[in-house]
């Protein structure tokens, strides 16, 4: 390198000058070596067992990436073709609501396609999943869902935040959402009391929870997030509701008026949507929450090394096990372990991964946390009733 | 049809247009966050709301080693005038690849590439397209055009240089009985020359169309080094506007000819001479040189919108020379998963820094996290 590299040898500007100059990269992966503390569930593993274990999934990605190819471009135009079928079908059905069999129709549809296309298809092209096939009308920089919150606030602390710091506490956010005490490395506040209660209200209104959750008010009252940043996120959301809003209970109602299913229509869109709601929440709840999922310490961070971080998405995450069609609905985060490992592989591909994945786990006395939907449910809200109480307090 | 019938008419489809917006406006309002055209995508493939389609409706085998493809394109496309080329993208094993290709069809007709099997874009194109299959594309540009103004012309073509030449020739031959063309055009056997009998059938039709076969099967390589056989085969190429169309090799030694005809004619000493003039003669040439960097080589990376060149070694992402030369590069995770940084590629090509592959094509969108430049790199940014 030449030009300006010199002055990365410099400390930190004291000036706080944001022109050139030397500049800290958060996030960079340890070439070697080991974090400063080792997970405990990783603790009995050598550095060198560590980057063995970095190449063996390395190398399981690598195959996958020189499979991938029409068959995969065809699986996700597939789902999407599917996905507009059921949307138009399911919307043209609340037109004529007032009849009962074609509100359950509609509204099923309508679930069926909303929960198809935020999970399946949304969340994983918003990840660049299908960038690869360089369609521009299915690619994570165009790419706009049918959720409130906006897909470019959303992939900021999803994709960057969540998945580059999954599960470590203070970090990512996601551990409680600002709004829940879900790790006991968080101190317990009389407010939690209500974990349960925030739960409950959250999960069907849980599309709202995700749209505040990316204005990042914290980081904003931090000092951490800039006004105009926070401007320009509420804009966007504004500009996202208002069209949303309009969609699903304005538009849809208006046409169905004429035939009388005004009101029927309008129903059946507040519950499409908030079964979707409860569905995402719920799949969104078994990722990182059921017992057998690890938090970390921003110790166990520093001079993280690749095979470190795989490791810790491994343990730090849950899958659900269950039928194909469970796995589609969930857009396959039934396989988050596997998600979190690669999370811009094509989901189609994660259950081909999972085996080894799961071998390589047993092979290095890690573990693979899984179960079927209900009971990884059953145990995420455990967790959200247990950490109400005050509990342990940081031990870690 | 009068001028007025004509802007009369022109004016109702422009309302026509207008009502169709308005309408799809409206309908957009039950479809966010997708477009009209998402959905009427499910029962007509050209619809789109960001890029241009076109279907294919008939493939008509030329040679053994090329096909003629016709389409219908959406809306966006505008009319090709004879001698322009458009981009195509075609999709490979999922991947969408752009290339360009002259248009073959006339003026004023349906468009249509005349493709030859050499590559692996051209060669999907040729043996795998079908009637019904949806080609991806941008509306047809270039300068190699008829002249405004009639006089007569000279057609310089080899191999599947003839594509272009052959939309103007189907353009102006039949349709101008003032027309004087001549078309030299070289191929190996007759069995490779591209609209053979097509060629022979306007020539016999049209005396103001002459033709001169070349086969280097036959005859070896035509000679542009020197004059001679030129001179054998249009006396008269010094009065003519000259079309050029071939492989590099072929256009660089018609290009010296043309140059060195036009020095012998001007003034000793002349400026404009020594400019490197070509006179007459108007040269089409197909991009096949690519800059392919190997293994771990760096090369200047630029920076295009923030007009900024740097040194780059081959192990380095592109984000850290992006960041360490002091331009706003959007980034993320820093290691390949997030897609945050993902930057349009304007010309070279990268090695990604996880599997080692080099990639690249102008216009996609690279990851700089975990890019390295493979030779010299043009960015966006």
């Amino acid at each position: 390198m030449s030009v300006i590299s010199p002055s990365k040898t410099t400390p930190a500007s004291t000036k706080g000058s944001a022109a050139g100059g030397s500049r800290t990269r958060p996030g960079k992966l340890a070439e070697s070596g080991s974090p400063t503390v080792r997970p405990p569930a990783a603790a009995h593993l050598s550095d060198e067992q560590v980057a063995e274990l970095g190449r063996e999934l390395d190398a399981i990605r690598d195959e996958i990436l020189a499979k991938r190819g029409a068959e995969d471009a065809a699986y996700i135009r597939r789902m999407i073709k599917i996905q507009r079928g059921l949307e138009i079908s399911g919307r043209a059905a609340l037109l004529v609501s007032k009849n009962k069999a074609a509100w359950v129709t509609g509204t099923t549809l309508l679930s069926l396609a909303k929960i198809l296309e935020n999970m399946e298809i949304g969340h994983n092209v918003l990840h660049g999943q299908w960038d690869w096939m360089r369609d521009p009308d299915i690619h994570s920089t165009t790419w706009e869902w049918d959720f409130v919150t906006p897909s470019r606030s959303w992939q900021h602390t999803h994709n960057d935040l969540h998945h580059r710091w999954t599960n470590v506490v203070g970090k990512d956010n996601d551990v409680g959402y600002n709004l829940l005490r879900m790790d006991e490395q968080q101190p317990w506040k009389p407010v939690n009391l209500a974990n349960p209660l925030f739960n409950a209200i959250l999960a069907p209104l849980f599309e709202w929870g995700i749209a505040i959750y990316d204005l990042e008010l914290t980081e904003y009252k931090e000092g951490t997030k800039s006004k105009e940043a926070l401007l320009k996120d509420l804009k966007a959301l504004g500009k996202k509701v208002v069209t949303q809003f309009t969609k699903d209970y304005a538009a849809t109602p208006a046409v169905a008026m004429l035939t009388g299913s005004g009101k029927q229509a309008l129903y059946g869109t507040i519950a499409a949507n908030a079964i979707r709601n409860v569905w995402a929440h719920a799949v969104i709840f078994c990722g990182h929450f059921p017992e057998g999922t690890d938090t970390f310490t921003e110790e166990m961070v520093e001079g993280e090394t690749r095979g470190d971080w795989y490791v810790r998405q491994m343990i730090g995450s849950a899958n659900i096990s269950g039928s194909k069609f469970m796995h589609i609905m969930t857009g396959n985060l039934s396989h988050q372990i596997e998600h979190h490992l690669f999370p811009d592989l094509p989901s189609s591909r994660y259950a081909e991964v999972a085996p080894r994945v799961r071998e390589i786990c047993q092979r290095y006395g890690l573990k693979y946390t899984t179960g079927p939907l209900i009971k990884q449910v059953g145990s995420s809200w455990a967790k959200v009733f247990k950490l109400a109480l005050p509990g342990k307090t940081a031990t870690a | 049809m009068t001028e007025r019938e004509k802007y009369g008419s022109r004016r109702s489809r422009l309302n026509r247009m207008i009502r169709l917006r308005q309408l799809a406006q409206a309908a957009s309002v039950l479809t966010t966050p997708l477009a009209p055209e998402d959905i009427l995508a499910l029962f007509n493939p050209v619809y789109s709301a960001r890029q241009l389609r076109g279907v294919v409706t008939r493939v008509v085998q030329e040679t053994a080693q090329s096909a003629t493809i016709f389409f219908r394109p959406g809306r966006g496309w505008h009319s090709h005038l004879a001698g322009q080329w458009a981009r195509i993208g075609v999709e490979l094993d999922g991947v969408r690849h752009w290339r360009s290709y002259s248009l073959s069809a006339p003026a004023g007709k349906d468009p249509a590439i005349t493709v030859t099997d050499v590559g692996a874009v051209s060669g999907t194109l040729v043996r795998t397209t079908r009637p019904g299959d949806v080609l991806f594309l941008a509306p047809p540009q270039g300068d190699f055009v008829l002249p405004e103004h009639p006089r007569p012309l000279l057609m310089v073509t080899a191999g599947s240089g003839i594509t272009p030449v052959m939309s103007m020739i189907r353009t102006l031959v039949p349709r101008r009985p003032d027309a004087d063309v001549v078309l030299v055009h070289s191929a190996k056997t007759p069995g490779d020359s591209l609209f053979r009998e097509e060629l022979a059938e306007l020539a016999d039709q049209f005396p103001n169309f002459r033709l001169a076969h070349w086969f280097t099967g036959e005859q070896g390589r035509m000679d542009l080094t020197s004059t001679d056989q030129l001179d054998e085969l249009c006396p008269d190429w010094k009065e003519r506007a000259a079309y050029a169309c071939g492989p590099d090799s072929f256009l660089d030694d018609a290009e010296a000819l043309w140059k060195r005809a036009a020095l012998t004619t001007a003034a000793p000493g002349s400026e404009v001479a020594v400019a490197g003039t070509t006179g007459n003669l108007m040269i089409e040439r197909f991009n096949t040189t690519f800059n392919l960097g190997v293994g771990h080589d760096g090369g200047v990376v630029t920076f295009e919108t923030s007009d900024r060149e740097v040194e780059a070694d081959g192990d380095t992402p592109l984000l850290d020379v992006g960041e360490d030369a002091g331009i706003l590069m959007p980034s993320g995770c820093r290691m390949g998963i997030c897609h945050s940084c993902l930057t349009p590629l304007r010309a070279g090509q990268v090695r990604d820094l996880r599997t080692g592959e080099v990639h690249g094509e102008p216009g996609q969108l690279i990851q700089t996290c975990v890019s390295a430049a493979a030779g010299p790199v043009n960015l966006e940014l």
